[in-house]
């Protein structure tokens, strides 16, 4: 009964696993589609002023997204138009902490931080687990007095009459 | 005491996070390491000379040259881009400039700088800009002189040492003093 259990669950895992890799947009099939302006403005910065180019509004931003729009007519895909605005303007372009360095903390402090929250959940649960399962035995039951006592059985046995 | 574990470990983590952040405050801005030795009168070495950069214009020296390529010349080493408003009005003096450089075995020499190429060869173009040109693709070269904005320039002398530092758009008087050390050394 659990094998079978075990068996769904984990065939559900790997439907859902397929789907998001099938409409994940850094798919292969995302990378060969046609590229459009507004999702790669999301992914790139404008050099310049900072920020992400799709809210960027100065002439270096226009001058970034007439050469992408350039290399859209051309018919380059989304990561061989991140590519050449990479060779440009360099890899600020893309707006990603560089993987060595001092930049790379961008990457370890969150992963040591979800180490982290792992750690300590793997130490507080069993410990609240065994404290929530201990706190109903260890609580006494009510007990009623002699009168109450007489009152809630005269009760009981005009409900079974 | 194991009660206590948990506290300390997440002040711990706290503290650690706290440091990181003075410690790359405090060390990824712009480096004014030059700035201070030239200050003090001392001619720290040009940093990363010997790294080969793409050529944009005005070299012969096929897909990649460096700032070593000119040791034994006086070199003002010029940061700029396309879309640099002082870059645009310093471009008139460092060409005229090169004239007199070029006559004293001296040169200036152009880095383009967070620029898309086309951008910066119609920059060299509208300029009628003559002396050589080298690209830093990736911002490392800049990065290595404290260059944090645009135009930055940089006197190095025949020996390959920094002698002067510019912060922002260049005046005569900057290019005199390359010129005068030009002169004087050749």
């Amino acid at each position: 009964m659990r094998l079978r259990a075990a068996a769904s669950t984990l065939a559900a895992l790997g439907m859902i696993l397929a789907l998001v890799t099938v409409l994940s947009p850094a798919s292969g099939l995302a990378a060969t589609a046609r590229a459009s302006l507004p999702a790669i403005e999301r992914r790139v910065m404008c050099v310049t002023c900072k920020i992400p180019l799709i809210v960027a509004e100065s002439p270096q931003a226009d001058r970034e997204r007439v050469f992408i729009r350039g290399l859209i007519a051309e018919g380059k895909t989304e990561s061989e138009i991140e590519s050449a605005l990479v060779s440009q303007y360099g890899p600020t372009a893309l707006g990603l902490p560089s993987a060595h360095g001092f930049d790379l903390t961008a990457y370890l402090v969150p992963l040591a931080a979800v180490v982290a929250l792992i750690a300590t959940l793997a130490l507080l649960l069993p410990r609240w687990r065994r404290r929530t399962r201990v706190r109903p035995s260890s609580t006494p039951p009510p007990t009623l007095g002699a009168a109450e006592q007489a009152r809630l059985d005269a009760d009981l046995a005009r409900f079974d009459r | 005491m194991r009660g206590r574990l948990l506290p300390i470990l997440v002040c711990l983590a706290g503290a650690c996070l706290i440091g990181l952040l003075v410690y790359g405050v405090t060390t990824q801005g712009a480096s004014r390491t030059l700035d201070q030795a030239v200050a003090k009168g001392q001619h720290p070495p040009a940093p990363q000379a010997g790294r080969t950069l793409p050529v944009l214009s005005g070299t012969a020296a096929g897909a990649g040259d460096s700032l070593a390529a000119y040791r034994g010349k006086v070199v003002v080493l010029n940061f700029w881009a396309s879309w640099c408003v002082p870059c645009q009005t310093e471009a008139p003096l460092l060409e005229h400039a090169q004239s007199r450089l070029r006559a004293h075995d001296a040169t200036v020499l152009g880095v383009t700088y967070l620029d898309a190429s086309t951008d910066s060869k119609t920059f060299l173009r509208e300029h009628h800009i003559t002396y050589p040109n080298l690209r830093d693709t990736t911002g490392e070269f800049a990065h290595a002189y404290g260059t944090d904005q645009l135009p930055e320039s940089f006197v190095i002398d025949r020996n390959g040492g920094v002698v002067a530092v510019s912060r922002g758009e260049i005046g005569q008087a900057f290019l005199d003093e390359a010129i005068k050390l030009a002169e004087s050394t050749s």
